[in-house]
């Protein structure tokens, strides 16, 4: 992307004001998307955008200044922006000699074809139609994105990477005597049309079809407490958010994480590992260096109930003297890095499902959750749900509405009491929010219980 | 001035015959600032810019859009577009508007003074802002929030249609978010201050909100499960219509995602309620003389007394629909356009949020709500969410409560509004009252 003479004059320029670090992070991203929507190829898009954001670090503050323009003369020109911003005019700081790694090894991946992607999008379109005579729209979307990037610092790194994200959704709307109801599915996998040598987007369709229609027969949710399966997979988020982003170190560092000071301690029965892995090759959360040029590592946050690790970004490990554990994710080069999660999830245990449900009378099942949110602060959650039913007397029983479950994550953490040996990661390529930053995420869980849970329905009585 | 113009019209000019082609592009100078502790913690300065290219033809569309200014590569961007119509299918409702006649609003948005600030002022004001936060009670400390930003941009479009349009305004605004602890447990507080130049902010008001919501939480317990009147902050009353309003697109309504289609007319909110969508009213940040595909903005009643008026549509939405655009195309530079509400907001009632409060007997002031993207289905019109707030017993306040949802339905909810405040408050683009909702399902214990 950058010369590496250009680089280390680019970092030269960062560090004339005498602060102790200087990064420069490029990145070239071409992206493409193709939308069907009543029956029709509705457009195809492409994007191309590329640019670099200069870091400089002076003290406790980080000026930053990002620019579209490559070239040696508005690199500089970021660098000394950056500077100035950060402050400071001590005597500066000489750059490390560059080395490091080169372009890392990853699978081939075929090349973007328009054709291709318009007849994945009319089969899913086909197959959600047969779903079923109730079902009266059907949208389907395929997206690509192809980033290169390089992130270079006065510390002497020099790194680069290139990754391919593909993601496909359908999504049905059903109609019936009590209304419209949606389903739908997604898939999100960090390859490119390769992806569906592996998923059948027909599957997807009929899928997202079967949910639609399942949820026309759907009652009202309860309202009160009641214990909750969550099925494999599809209840991952709800570890990611409430227990993930607590133990991010930035938001431990500004107090504002219910984890604050629990290191070492027990929150959840010897049941409960939570790790977060940025290895776990072609899923979606995977890269192999981080935005800060760090290598993705395994993480094990919660170890058999007890708090082990907080995810840390480079910047904020720096400060406590210790190494990042390879969490440092930026959306664009428009964005200061952040610790932010890769693959998150939950280890399997060693209960069967179906026993896990049959041995619940009263509860709901939860198939997939919708969104959610976390107040890390006070470790507060909400979480809507896409696919629940009843559990009466152990046995999975009718379709509720959507409904927002909500809960605290140290109770979620201290109750669960089941968790089920099917372990599987969350097929549908989630896009997690943090301070306005999106980023692709991977989770997983296997089937668990916790034993009580708030669930917001409008069932009376 | 016209430099960004001059660009989308020589784009737009290499058309072929038979060929539509929209070009937009938008430029802006930003600062941002973040502190933590009484220092900065980091300082963004960058230009950021960009064009998106539409091209019709033989009644298909492509689209390419680009994070530069480079005629060169914009020339290859168009290509790319125009490679991009090849795979979509006809659609005889696509095109680009012609201007149709109604005149821009003349709207004075931008301040320079939003850019020229010096740097060391902006920190200033957020170092007071901190200083004045910390100052109101010692259980308050700064969340993970105290962020000064400023954008001044500029916009220009330009098609084979005959739009030509640029415009320009700036904003900028600080944020606090608080966390209040006592006996171990903490409660969470936010706010902010914006305006279209730094002369606008109210740095105390945003002190003083953000730690109030924090204290007055503390000590909160999950209430019981209960039927009650809501009484909906503006800020809350707003989340909700904002979900309304995007239930109120044409563009939902002809794809079949509106519970209000073909209610026209019909009442189908209680006869309090008048909602307005008017991008006219420079008090809204999302105010500016035309829509994203150049047509002169205009106000739109959306709920007129209760009764519902119509719906929003851009240009394709219209067409189909086989009526007007109502000028409501909004689009970054790398989307095309589509329909959304730009200044939402609900003529205010009478009463202020204390009558309101006084006027309940069992109640819940809410003063915060999760889960409203995953919670709430624009389809059926079902939601639940997640609350907090305060009890409301015989017309007054009392003890706070948390991890309690509220369900019922949008339908249910706009005929279910008992008063409407008066105490109409802006938050960016759109604006809100103090709304009371009879017979709300609260769920707790």
């Amino acid at each position: 992307l950058i010369d590496e003479a250009v680089i280390a004059r680019v970092l030269e320029a960062g560090l004339r004001g005498g602060a102790e670090f200087a990064e420069i992070f490029a990145e070239d991203r071409n992206a493409a998307t193709a939308r069907l929507e009543e029956d029709r190829v509705e457009e195809l898009t492409s994007h191309l955008t590329s640019g670099a954001g200069v870091r400089v670090v002076h003290g406790e503050t980080t000026g930053f200044a990002h620019t579209a323009d490559l070239s040696e003369e508005a690199l500089v020109a970021a660098a000394r922006v950056a500077a100035s911003a950060a402050g400071g005019s001590g005597e500066a700081r000489r750059v490390a000699e560059l080395g490091g790694r080169g372009p890392t090894e990853r699978p081939s991946t075929q090349g973007g074809d328009k054709a291709r992607a318009v007849q994945l999008l009319q089969r899913a379109n086909e197959n959600a139609r047969a779903g079923g005579s109730q079902i009266r729209q059907a949208s389907a979307g395929w997206g690509r994105i192809e980033r290169r990037i390089l992130v270079a610092n006065s510390d002497g790194l020099l790194a680069t990477d290139e990754a391919t994200r593909t993601r496909f959704g359908i999504q049905c709307v059903a109609s019936g005597d009590t209304g419209l109801q949606t389903g739908s599915r997604s898939v999100g996998r960090t390859m490119d049309f390769e992806l569906f040598d592996e998923v059948d987007v027909a599957d997807l369709a009929s899928d997202a079809a079967r949910k639609a229609i399942t949820k026309l027969d759907a009652r009202p949710a309860p309202s009160g407490s009641l214990p909750v399966v969550i099925a494999a997979g599809g209840g991952a988020v709800l570890f990611h958010e409430a227990c993930g982003h607590p133990l991010e170190a930035d938001i431990v560092g500004k107090s504002a994480s219910v984890f604050k000071g629990r290191m070492g301690e027990r929150v959840a029965s010897d049941k409960v590992t939570l790790v977060d892995d940025g290895r776990m090759s072609t899923e979606w959360g995977w890269f192999a260096i981080d935005d800060e040029g760090r290598p993705s590592q395994r993480n094990v946050l919660i170890d058999r109930g007890v708090v082990t690790g907080y995810m840390w970004d480079f910047l904020r490990a720096r400060k406590q003297g210790r190494a990042s554990s390879g969490n440092g994710r930026r959306q664009t080069y428009q964005h200061l890095p952040m610790v932010r999660m890769s693959n998150t999830f939950l280890e399997n245990g060693d209960e069967d499902p179906d026993e896990i449900i049959a041995s619940t009378s009263r509860g709901v099942y939860i198939a997939q959750f919708g969104g959610g949110q976390v107040n890390p602060a006070t470790g507060d959650f909400v979480f809507g749900t896409t696919e629940a039913y009843m559990i009466e007397r152990g046995r999975i029983t009718h379709p509720i509405r959507d409904a927002n479950l909500i809960g605290n994550c140290v109770d979620v953490l201290a109750r669960i009491d089941a968790v089920g040996n099917d372990f599987a990661m969350y097929p549908g390529g989630g896009m997690c929010g943090k301070d306005g930053q999106t980023a692709p995420v991977g989770m997983g869980t296997p089937t668990l219980r916790v034993s009580s849970l708030t669930i917001g329905g409008t069932a009376r009585g | 001035v016209a430099e960004l113009l001059d660009l989308c019209q020589r784009i737009a000019g290499l058309a072929r015959a038979g060929e539509e082609v929209e070009v937009y592009a938008s430029r802006r100078e930003m600062t941002s600032i973040r502190v933590y502790e009484g220092r900065v913690e980091s300082f963004t300065s960058a230009a950021p810019y960009g064009v998106g290219i539409r091209v019709i033809s033989d009644g298909r569309q492509g689209f390419a859009s680009a994070g530069s200014l480079d005629e060169a590569l914009l020339t290859r961007t168009l290509s790319e577009a125009r490679d991009n119509v090849r795979f979509a299918q006809p659609d005889e409702h696509l095109g680009l508007p012609t201007p149709d006649g109604l005149r821009r609003p003349e709207l004075d948005l931008f301040r320079p003074e939003a850019a020229s600030m010096p740097a060391e002022d902006k920190i200033a004001r957020l170092l007071e802002l901190e200083r004045l936060t910390l100052s109101m009670d010692k259980r308050i400390r700064i969340g993970r929030d105290l962020t000064w930003s400023d954008s001044v941009g500029e916009q220009a479009l330009a098609s084979t249609a005959g739009v030509s349009s640029w415009g320009r305004g700036s904003t900028c605004w600080m944020s606090v978010s608080t966390i209040a602890d006592e006996n171990g447990s903490s409660q969470t507080g936010a706010s902010l201050t914006y305006g279209r130049s730094p002369s606008e902010l109210t740095p105390e008001d945003a002190a003083g909100e953000a730690v109030q919501k924090a204290l007055r939480m503390l000590g909160a317990r999950k209430p019981s499960s209960a039927h009650v009147t809501a009484i909906l902050e503006p800020n809350i009353a707003l989340a909700f219509l904002r979900v309304i309003g995007r239930t109120l697109s044409g563009e939902s309504v002809l794809k079949g995602r509106s519970p209000f289609a073909d209610r026209v007319g019909e009442a189908i909110a209680a006869p309090i309620l008048t909602l307005v969508d008017d991008p006219t009213d420079p008090r809204s940040m999302g105010a500016w003389p035309d829509d994203d595909e150049g047509l002169a903005s205009r106000r739109n009643v959306l709920i007129e007394e209760g009764t519902l008026k119509g719906f929003l549509y851009d240009t394709y939405a219209a067409r189909r629909a086989g009526t007007a655009s109502t000028g409501s195309a909004v689009r970054g530079y790398s989307t095309t356009p589509s329909v959304s509400t730009r200044a939402l907001s609900l003529l205010p009632g009478t009463g202020t949020q204390d009558d309101l409060i006084a006027s309940v007997d069992s109640g819940v002031l809410v003063q915060s709500v999760t889960g409203l993207h995953s919670g709430v289905s624009p389809v059926s019109g079902d939601f639940s969410v997640g609350a907090a707030g305060l009890r409301i017993r015989h017309g007054a306040l009392d003890e706070p409560v948390q991890e309690m949802t509220i369900a019922s339905t949008l339908q249910r909810m706009l005929q279910d509004v008992v008063a409407v405040g008066s105490d109409l408050r802006w938050f960016g683009d759109s604006a809100g009252v103090t709304l009371a909702i009879g017979d709300v399902s609260l769920g707790g214990t």
